[in-house]
């Protein structure tokens, strides 16, 4: 059964950019336009791993991380964050939420499918 | 309007032009089928609408479009040929993907369905034709990698909390399994009593023995999340560096000191008994058994990689005998000299055609050079064989206890060179293990292991190799080399010396310092003899010593001998050839600056005065010099000498040819070589023509 991944960003061409890839590499794809949409959608799903943007309206990816690392299906599930080059202390923000990794925007495709095969096998 | 809908539009825009340029490029590509512009434009046309495509929503397009640039991807690699076909087939797909564009239900689903199938088998019939002809590409790639090949030590614990962080370290090791051979020895002696244990952490830990081509950037990048918070440990355990002969293996008590988890003293206690090593080790409570396995793990990967790399290198050499590479070589030396008479005659002439032919043919003629006298080079580890049983032999002879350090036997040098060293250096040995080497009672009341060593070693740099045999003996004695070259009316007694100059007396004929003849050295040949080998193969030699602590002797050689790179200068009618690697710079003399020297021949280089030959006078050579003449300031045993000649030519590509017997006499000149017009040119001997100057 193909993996189902979470995809949480704010920006409609990211999601799709993401999700197109995550799909043509076989995985099941769901997406959110921020934090709290995507808690909204996790409840009923079995997710594998989530990729989240970091600056979202709403509720930011931090805060994301920290929510779902309490839910009791989550303890676990790798979470990758999207960062930029001058997020540095986002991305310890994040790792001390609960992040287990992260991807530098921009970036190819390729990359990506790297970094979740890093986690998700 | 919102924003994804701008950028669609946007988009869409961009898609229209790029499908307008695309149509323009293969209508031009069916004229001309080899345009590799129009290749690679149609190509990133496709490469962008795919790309954006997936970007803004159109995954129809994007999904589309992926085979077709697939295939001119293909195209462009030269895997794949244009024809009428492709070219009508790509025409259509430009309009399908502008009626995907519009949206609505213009599509023609069949005929997108018909070009799928028809791009979708074009992309896989070129990827076998890839595959096939990329597979001696990635032989060769593998013939290579088994020689650059690294074998890493691996210690990864990671901190305990790591399951929490949504990382599986399993995964970890798997992906470091892929960048090479791997073997993995889980550490478990830290997981605590069941009652103790909390089952959400992680406590296990990890050797792994890891052979690969790639690099430790690359393994570092495995662990790029979670390098922070474990404990990462990368040591290169073994290069290909390694040769056949060399017994590189390390044994089971060795790795495990090296690690730190034994100390040598509990290592030479266990040795005392009978069983195997590992099994005592952990009978003993030294080690636990997953050390141990670790260890022998290690030990096996090590000894498998080597055989291999034996293997591998019998299977892609062949064997040539070497006097058909002496033909070889000769011949390009024929045809260097063939070819600068053509270029010169190609100047002559004024022809451009003529002119665009012989570039061509220097061109060429270079790289011919290049890789024929590449294949004369050996590597200079095929020597240590040898030595080592010198050393072995010479030790047990004089009762010393001396182990032999081989380095660099990957450094490659010119076949010849490697032939004509081997006297001196087998000189230069046993002089070390005769004179340097202490006897074991001496090296321990000097505080020094009773064993003694001599490091023999081989590197390269720039164009030049330096070989170097070091020995950590009693030194040079200083005071007893004065005496003996006072003694022998090398020096007079109130000379006052530098350490190099006292060393370098060593290198004077008639010197030794042996007080009695033994067996070993003093079998005829002196220092003398050895400085006059290297300086035969155009190089230098240069020794340095502490008393006490021992001597080091460094052999500058060049890297071949068959051809060299030189400057070319002239002197009266004749023209004479300096070998580069001795020229620092030349500068301008004029006759009004020889007069202000006062008849001493001293060049003023920036403020410094260097002494010059005068290289006119020096060969007797009549007429009178022009009134600018230049001076060509070389380099040599660290000092900087001129040689005055009227002009300098400029750089030269010098065959050399032996003068034969009846010049071997004639110093300062090593050998001559024939220029372009056909005339033959000396090759000076710049430390000779020094030493007699």
């Amino acid at each position: 059964m193909a993996h189902t991944l979470l995809i949480v960003d704010d920006s409609a061409s990211m999601r799709q950019m993401v999700s197109f890839t995550l799909k043509d590499a076989g995985y099941d794809v769901i997406s959110a336009n921020n934090g709290k949409d995507a808690l909204t959608k996790v409840d009923n799903a079995k997710i594998s791993m989530v990729i989240t943007d970091l600056n979202m309206p709403e509720m930011d990816g931090i805060e994301l991380i920290k929510q779902l690392r309490g839910k009791p299906g989550f303890k676990f599930i790798p979470i990758v964050m999207l960062t930029t080059e001058s997020q540095d202390s986002k991305k310890l923000a994040g790792k001390q939420a609960g992040a287990s990794g992260w991807i530098v925007k921009p970036f190819k495709p390729d990359q990506l499918l790297d970094t979740v095969r890093k986690f998700v096998k | 309007m919102n924003v994804s809908e701008q950028h669609k539009e946007a988009f869409r825009e961009e898609a229209y032009e790029l499908l307008a340029e695309l149509e323009s490029a293969l209508l031009e590509l069916e004229e001309n089928p080899d345009d590799q512009e129009m290749v690679g434009r149609t190509f990133r046309a496709m490469h962008t609408i795919k790309g954006s495509g997936s970007m803004f929503g159109f995954t129809d397009i994007a999904e589309f479009t992926h085979d077709v640039e697939t295939v001119f991807d293909k195209v462009r690699g030269g895997l794949m040929s244009v024809n009428r076909e492709l070219i009508d087939s790509t025409l259509k797909s430009c309009d399908l993907i502008r009626a995907m564009l519009e949206g609505g239900g213009s599509v023609d689903e069949a005929e997108k369905n018909r070009l799928r199938g028809i791009f979708s088998a074009l992309s896989r019939s070129g990827s076998e034709q890839g595959t096939a002809s990329a597979s001696p590409a990635s032989a060769a790639q593998t013939a290579g990698r088994s020689s650059s090949e690294k074998t890493y030590r691996i210690r990864f614990k990671p901190c305990r909390e790591i399951y929490l962080t949504g990382t599986d370290p399993v995964l970890l090791l798997n992906e470091l399994r892929e960048l090479g051979e791997c073997r993995v020895v889980a550490h478990l002696d830290e997981i605590p009593a069941l009652e103790d244990m909390d089952p959400e952490r992680c406590y296990t830990y990890w050797d792994c023995i890891l052979t690969t081509s790639r690099d430790e950037n690359a393994i570092r990048d495995i662990f790029i999340f979670v390098e922070e918070d474990s404990e990462l440990r990368i040591d290169m355990i073994d290069e290909s560096g390694g040769l056949l002969d060399e017994p590189a293996q390390k044994k089971l008590g060795e790795i495990l000191v090296e690690r730190g988890e034994l100390t040598p003293e509990d290592m030479a206690r266990v040795l005392q008994g009978k069983k195997r090593f590992g099994e005592l080790l952990v009978e003993s409570g030294l080690a636990n058994p997953s050390q141990v396995e670790a260890a022998l793990a290690e030990q096996q990967q090590v000894r498998e990689v080597h055989q291999r790399r034996q293997n591998s290198d019998v299977a892609s050499s062949i064997r040539v005998p070497s006097d058909k590479l002496d033909i070889l070589v000769n011949l390009v030396g024929e045809l260097v000299t063939v070819q600068a008479r053509l270029s010169q005659t190609a100047a002559m002439k004024n022809d451009s055609h003529l002119t665009l032919i012989a570039e061509e043919v220097e061109r060429l003629t270079s790289e011919l050079r290049d890789s024929t006298l590449n294949i004369r080079m050996m590597p200079f580890g095929s020597t240590f064989g040898k030595f080592k049983r010198l050393v072995r032999d010479l030790s047990n002879d004089l009762g010393k206890e001396v182990e032999m350090i081989t380095e660099g036997a990957n450094t490659e040098l010119d076949k010849t060179v490697i032939e004509r060293l081997n006297d001196p250096l087998v000189h230069i040995i046993r002089n070390s293990i005769d004179h340097g080497i202490e006897a074991p009672e001496a090296r321990q009341a000097a505080g020094k292991p009773r064993q003694g060593t001599v490091r023999l070693t081989a590197e390269h740099s720039g164009d030049c190799v330096f070989i170097t045999i070091q020995d950590d003996g009693a030194g040079l004695d200083k005071d007893a080399i004065r005496a003996k070259a006072v003694e022998k009316r090398l020096i007079p007694e109130s000379a006052e010396l530098t350490d190099k100059e006292l060393f370098g007396l060593i290198f004077a004929p008639g010197f030794s310092t042996a007080k009695k003849i033994t067996g070993v050295s003093g079998r005829g040949v002196g220092m003398d003899v050895v400085k006059q080998a290297i300086e035969a193969l155009r190089g230098a030699i240069e020794i340095t010593s502490r008393k006490g602590e021992g001597t080091t002797i460094t052999i500058r050689l060049p890297l071949t001998l068959a051809i060299i790179e030189s400057l070319l200068v002239k002197i009266g009618n004749d023209r004479y050839v300096l070998p580069l690697s001795f020229v620092e710079e030349c500068i301008v003399m004029t006759r009004k600056e020889m007069e202000e020297s006062h008849g001493k021949d001293l060049a003023n280089v920036r403020g410094h005065m260097v002494p010059y030959i005068p290289l006119r006078s020096r060969f007797e050579l009549t007429g009178d010099a022009p009134d600018i003449q230049q001076v060509v300031i070389t380099h040599i045993d660290g000092e900087r000498i001129g040689l005055l000649v009227d002009t300098v030519i400029g750089e030269h590509q010098t065959v050399i040819k032996s003068l034969g017997r009846a010049y071997r006499d004639v110093h300062g000149i090593s050998g001559a070589t024939i220029l372009g017009d056909g005339t033959v040119a000396l090759i000076l001997d710049i430390p000779q023509l020094v030493k007699w100057g």
